[in-house]
């Protein structure tokens, strides 16, 4: 297997990722698509943690860091659907194109 | 070996397009459930691809921590939002924001694919060993446990932070 297939698969996701979070405007499919790109990154760096540990069979790193970015993640989406449920509890909607009251 | 090599493409390759299909269905699809389901399908194919890359203890924490603790954080997140059951048409941007996404994401997607077969051309893995669980929980408590301890710390706010927010009084 190629390191560069890992690599790829990853990339597109992440793009996808972005694009969910351009696109979307309801507050917890911008969530989702943060989700998408967390993803994307931990492939990266799983991917990379194999390769070296062909080399160096003492290094995880990789694993390591992977399993730090799910522990944030579970942290952000919990944070990030509480805020979700208060906006929805202030306006009954959780366009997030309607919270612009910094705008003046 | 090479028949193992070729299974194992087999396997990423049909991996691989679901997953990219779920993920674009995620961001397009106009059902709010129907997006948390096919996030499940990228999920558990993120856990398949780590399990090709052997390395096991993260796909099983992948499965636990994703599929069993934040997909039904956003089904709860959904419900509690009376998000409308059947298809929605208010979900996205307008045209013009859709277009500019897109066209950032493919820019991307191009920028960082030509740097990757550029950088990487034809790097292989070799012969992938397994990561062994005891390897990663040594690396863990040794060379990482300064931010082992900060990331339990930033747990703990994470939930005090997240009752405090969502709590009615």
């Amino acid at each position: 297997m190629f390191l560069n297939q890992f690599l790829l698969l990853a990339a597109i996701l992440f793009c996808i990722g972005v694009y969910g979070v351009l696109a979307r405007k309801n507050g917890v499919l911008v969530l989702m698509s943060i989700e998408l790109i967390l993803n994307a990154v931990n492939i990266n760096l799983v991917a990379f943690g194999a390769y070296w540990h062909v080399n160096d069979m003492a290094n995880v790193s990789g694993q390591v860091f992977a399993l730090f970015v799910i522990a944030v993640a579970a942290a952000e989406v919990g944070v990030g659907l509480a805020l979700v449920l208060l906006i929805y509890r202030n306006r009954q909607s959780i366009d997030i194109d309607d919270v612009d009251m910094l705008k003046g | 070996m090479l028949a193992l090599l070729v299974a194992q493409n087999i396997a990423f390759y049909i991996i691989a397009a679901l997953m990219v299909v779920g993920a674009i269905r995620v961001v397009t699809t106009k059902n709010v459930m129907h997006a948390a389901l096919w996030l499940v399908l990228v999920l558990s194919g993120a856990a398949a691809q780590y399990i090709l890359l052997a390395a096991e203890f993260v796909a099983i924490t992948q499965v636990l921590v994703y599929l069993g603790a934040i997909i039904v954080l956003f089904l709860f997140g959904i419900m509690l939002t009376r998000a409308k059951t059947g298809n929605d048409d208010d979900l996205d941007n307008k045209k013009s924001a859709k277009f500019i996404g897109a066209g950032i994401g493919v820019l991307l997607l191009g920028l960082m694919s030509f740097s990757l077969i550029d950088g990487f051309k034809d790097t292989e893995f070799g012969d992938l060993t397994v990561q062994r669980t005891a390897e990663v929980s040594d690396s863990i408590f040794s060379t990482y446990l300064l931010p082992f301890e900060v990331l339990s710390v930033l747990l703990l706010a994470a939930l005090i932070g997240a009752i405090v927010i969502a709590r009615r009084d």
